[in-house]
């Protein structure tokens, strides 16, 4: 069922500008070129009666209800398959097409159970309005006849019927009610790109099966809601639909999920949330989701949720429930006396990439302006700060240079480090979409990825590299480019820096770089490296796209530059259809970078050694800001431990289970005096937290995200926050207790700010963002709707700038000790660290962390599928479940991270990425073995876990007793 | 902090420079990256370890750190 909230115009709109004049039952209009009949007919406000044909998908001509008279043309043509042609002239309404169309409905409603009353779509349902709209009156044939509605027919079983498949937790397939429209198994294909569902038999025969007749949690269903959404029946129904009925209206927000940033509508009963439905105007899904963003929202209203602050003098003592003005006293005060005894630099914060703009801004304003140093980081250190660097070097802005949408002129693709069939799922059905029309693919990873085989795309090259050798392949594309004249010269010239230029072109020409003298580094035969790199070459659209593959290692910010450098160099830059794309992972990991959560940057990364920026921010602060940067958050660590650092405030991050080397990071954390966690949940890091603030879920609080493409959208309070505070709100009464007055009444004001402050954001508003849907940074003067690709005409900072991109390999090296290599990952019904997705029914599809060992290495060491193993490195061990699997090259496993007790990071190391200490999450050398009984670390988690739960309050207790 | 890794660290940032054929270029571009990028507590440790031998330091880092030295000097 799609949004009460959305018109269904029938079929899709049409591009470019050419408009035709035709007479729709007698009055002329004009529309835009190759739309329907049924389009321009709607566009006028007539609705043709209409069954299989929908505006999130082509037209298909199947139900035959949309017939119309055409003045010359032979019979009845269907309305959603014509396309408007000038001059034509066209009658929707006439006795004939009423009998027709009366005859359509009759049949299918003759097939149809009549218990509308109590039916779920009940008031939405198209089969129903249709059957109002032709007038049907009467249904001649009964209903007794063979059907595919009821479980018995003359006292036998019936075997046309198929019974309820409640499989998939979040909707229902309800077979009785199926009018065979197709229009599920069009949503799978063409807006999904699964191709999970089909049409058996044929005729009256015909029915809607996933697969090959499974259920759909058993076949290739990824749970989108696609096809829920295209459903004109209740067939296909979500189950808080079922349970709680339609809604009355609906809210526009921002999933808090990933980085792809979908605009959804909240559709609600008063402030009872019914269901997510993608918005089909969102300018970055178009109308379409995942299973995180659609249904995975549960977490919100989950019991574990903590709702009252809680403040405890050491790790070890029980927690003690108190009202907000105790905790925020108790935090003031701690940070306070731990800056009078330690100094200014003993204390700071971290923000996280799951908050909106608005509070991270406020989280680095409070570090800087009311701890009054630049000891504030966030959790995209541990994710893209290479990313930063590395374009902010070569292009000079720290952002992605294109809109999604860019990628519908793309002829070449290049997808390296990333998987976004699991990560950025949305992206990655347009980026099938326009595989499956004809652009080529050239697929870097270690791993077989989805995309490299998937139904209907077939990656043209798949460059299965060894880990950690990202800096060398591309070094060996960039070689091939340079030595075989595929530079595009004019471009260069035209637009790059000539004495760096020469200077990489000469470095890059040096045979060492060749991809036959990396052939045994890189473990990919130098002919398929060639033919990769002519293949972008010579794309008359190049575009790359990457993700924490790239930025996850100890050269991250140099493989960026390498990106950057092979863009530049083949001129794929500046224009649609091109650049070079970070798939973010979270989905504010722009927007937390942006907003100045790094120690050394301003809001808009500028330096904090700049005089004049310094002097902008200290004049509307009203405070003297430090000109040094501060402790990035493994410096953080590293203080702690040597003394130095004493008291943090984390906003919405959870470093314990995030961060590399566990049992450094909490080692850290014991020893700091004061650690304030803000969060929904008692998650890893609160465990050894002092002040806990209960924070708010992005459901109950305004403000916005930026997503990968830099596009800034509206996250709305759809209802109150359930601790009593948005999080900027609790910044703000921090700030306060600490004598540096906040006092914003609206998050709307802190935009107003951030506009003040950052040039990139002056012309940003939430006024402007309700007008226009959605915003791109930079909008200014000279861009004051926004800037869908950047770097046209000219780079940012004025000449691209090629960087020189040495290869220099891990210090993780495999040896007879640790002969493995771990890469980790995510996938795609979990998120990050699974706080949120954990505690929802996504657990049908993954409950824990597996290890993916490929079957030689696994036989080598007697592993079975579902043995325990041990995995161990120098950092730690840890014991998870085996995973056989030929995704893997020999001597490389895998595993996620989405589950604590798995504890993947107990055994990633504290090596980083030379330029920004991004740590190398994607490389560690491991060993594998059989084991029968959880590591040490593993008993020692577990022991602290049910430590830490049994010193929370009892639940229903309340602040009243503190 | 602990010494040695802040000594790896500053090594892992000279192998990036080191690409550089121009020495003087490369020394400029750690002792940079460094001003930069490191809290002032991080700089003031890894020249006092400088001062106290540099163990461990690469030669490129040495020379990166001493440059540091006498920029901050400078400004100071
Ligand atoms: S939920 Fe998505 S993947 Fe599953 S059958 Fe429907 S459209 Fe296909
Ligand atoms: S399940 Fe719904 S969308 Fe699919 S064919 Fe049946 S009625 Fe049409
Ligand atoms: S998780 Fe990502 S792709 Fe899925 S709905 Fe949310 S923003 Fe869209
Ligand atoms: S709506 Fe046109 S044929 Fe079904």
């Amino acid at each position: 069922m799609m949004s009460i909230a959305e018109k269904d115009l029938g079929t899709p709109a049409a591009e470019g500008g050419k408009r035709v004049t035709l007479t729709i039952d007698g009055f002329e209009l004009s529309v835009p070129e190759g739309v329907s009949v049924m389009r321009a007919a709607a566009l006028a406000g007539t609705r043709i009666p209409k069954l299989c044909a929908t505006e999130m998908l082509e037209p298909f001509g199947s139900c035959r209800l949309c017939l119309v008279e055409i003045e010359g043309r032979k019979g009845y043509p269907a309305s959603c398959t014509t396309a408007v042609a000038e001059g034509m002239v066209v009658r929707t309404q006439s006795d004939r097409l009423a009998g027709l169309r009366r005859g359509v409905m009759e049949l299918y409603i003759s097939d149809h159970p009549l218990d509308c009353l109590t039916c779920t779509a009940n008031g939405h349902c198209e089969l129903q309005d249709m059957a109002g709209a032709v007038g049907l009156r009467e249904v001649r044939y009964g209903y007794d006849g063979v059907n595919h509605v009821y479980p018995r027919r003359d006292g036998e079983a019936n075997p046309r019927f198929v019974a309820k498949d409640e499989s998939n937790p979040y909707f229902t397939f309800e077979p009785s009610k199926c009018i065979v429209c197709s229009r599920c198994v069009r949503a799978c294909e063409d807006v999904q790109g699964t191709f999970a569902l089909t049409i058996q038999g044929r005729g009256f025969d015909s029915k809607v099966a996933a697969s090959q007749d499974d259920s759909f949690i058993a076949s290739e269903c990824v749970s989108c809601g696609a096809c829920v959404q295209a459903c004109p029946t209740a067939t296909l129904s979500e189950n808080s639909l079922i349970e709680y009925g339609q809604a009355d209206h609906s809210l526009i927000t921002t999933c808090a999920y990933c980085g792809v940033g979908c605009s959804f509508r909240a559709e609600l009963q008063g402030d009872k949330l019914v269901r997510m439905v993608p918005n089909k105007n969102g300018h970055a899904n178009h109308g379409h989701s995942c299973v995180k963003g659609r249904f995975a929202i549960g977490y919100a209203t989950h019991p574990d949720r903590i709702t009252t602050p809680m403040i405890r003098n050491s790790i070890d003592e029980p927690w003690k429930i108190v009202s907000w003005d105790q905790a925020i006293a108790y935090a003031a005060s701690e940070f306070k006396r731990l800056q009078a005894k330690y100094g200014k630099f003993s204390v700071g914060g971290i923000t996280s990439s799951r908050c909106t703009n608005e509070e991270t801004y406020l989280v680095q304003k409070l570090v800087r302006a009311a701890f009054g140093n630049n000891n504030v980081d966030t959790c995209a250190r541990v994710c893209h700060s290479p990313t930063g660097y590395g374009l902010k070097t070569t292009l000079g802005e720290s952002a992605g240079t294109q809109d999604f949408d860019s990628i519908e002129r793309t002829d070449v693709v290049l997808l390296i480090g990333a998987n976004p069939t699991d990560a950025h799922p949305v992206f990655a059905s347009q980026m099938k979409r326009r595989l499956r029309a004809g652009a080529e693919l050239i697929v870097i990873d270690p791993r077989r990825i989805e995309l490299v085989r998937t139904p209907h795309v077939e990656a043209s090259h798949h460059l299965q590299i060894r880990p950690g050798t990202n800096v060398a392949v591309l070094d060996a594309l960039a070689h091939v480019v340079v030595t075989e004249g595929l530079i595009d010269e004019a471009f260069v010239a035209a637009r790059c820096e000539k004495p760096a230029f020469e200077k990489w072109r000469a470095f890059i020409a040096d045979p060492q770089h060749s991809p036959e003298a990396l052939e045994g580094e890189l473990g990919v035969p130098a002919r398929t490296v060639r033919e990769a790199a002519r293949l972008y070459a010579k794309a008359a659209n190049g575009a790359i796209y990457y993700g924490l593959g790239v930025t996850e290692h100890s050269q991250g910010s140099t493989a960026v530059m390498a990106l950057a450098n092979l863009a530049m160099a083949t001129g794929n830059i500046g224009r649609e259809g091109v650049g070079v794309n970070p798939l973010r992972g979270q989905n504010n990991v722009q927007g937390s970078c942006d907003m100045g959560s790094f120690p050394h940057e301003f809001p808009g990364y500028r330096h904090v050694s700049d005089g004049a920026v310094r002097a902008s921010f200290e004049k509307e602060w009203g405070v003297t800001l430090w000109d040094e940067p501060g402790l990035r958050i493994p410096n953080m660590f590293e203080a702690a431990l040597d003394g130095s650092f004493k008291g943090l405030y984390l906003e919405g991050e959870d470093i314990a289970q995030s961060d590399p080397n566990t049992q450094h990071v909490t080692a850290a954390l014991r020893a700091m005096e004061c650690v304030v966690v803000q969060d929904l949940f008692l998650n890893e890091t609160a465990k050894f937290a002092h002040v806990f603030l209960p924070g708010s879920s992005f459901l109950e609080k305004d403000g916005t995200f930026t997503n990968a493409e830099r596009r800034v959208s509206r996250v709305r309070q759809v209802m109150k926050p359930k601790a009593g505070y948005a999080d900027w709100e609790i910044t703000q009464l921090l700030s306060n207790a600490l004598g540096y007055p906040m006092h914003y009444r609206h998050a709307g004001e802190i935009l107003d700010e951030i506009a003040r402050l950052t040039p990139t954001f002056k012309g940003v508003s939430f006024d402007k963002i309700d007008r226009l849907g959605s915003i791109q940074w930079p909008c200014n003067d000279q861009h004051p709707e926004g800037t869908p690709v950047m770097h046209v005409g000219e780079f940012v900072r004025g000449k691209g700038h090629f960087m020189l991109t040495p290869y220099v390999p891990t210090r993780e090296k495999v040896n007879a000790r640790f002969p493995l290599l771990l890469t980790t990952g995510r996938i795609l019904s979990q998120y990050n660290v699974g706080a949120q997705t954990r505690r929802t029914a996504n657990v049908a599809w993954h409950n824990e962390d597996m290890l993916e060992v490929h079957p030689h290495d696994a036989e080598e060491r007697g592993i079975k599928d579902g043995d325990w193993v041990g995995l161990s490195s120098r950092a730690g061990e840890t014991v998870l479940r085996a995973r056989v699997s030929s995704r893997m090259q020999p001597g490389v496993v895998y595993t996620t991270f989405h589950f604590p007790d798995t504890g993947a990071n107990v055994v990633t190391t504290e090596n980083s990425d030379w330029a920004t200490n991004c740590p190398e999450y994607k490389v560690t050398a491991v060993q594998v073995a059989r084991v029968d009984q959880p590591s040490a670390w593993q008993q020692r988690y577990r022991a602290f876990d049910r430590r830490q739960q049994q010193l929370l309050p009892e639940a229903g207790a309340d602040a009243g007793a503190g | 902090m602990n010494i040695e890794h802040l000594v790896g660290m500053a090594n892992d940032i000279c192998d990036y420079f080191a690409a550089e054929s121009d020495r003087d270029a490369a020394v400029a571009g750690v002792a940079g990256h460094l001003r930069k990028f490191w809290d002032p507590r991080m700089r003031t440790q890894i020249i006092a370890h400088l001062r106290s031998g540099g163990a461990g330091l690469s030669e490129l880092a040495r020379l990166a750190v001493q440059r540091l030295a006498d920029d901050e000097r400078k400004v100071a």
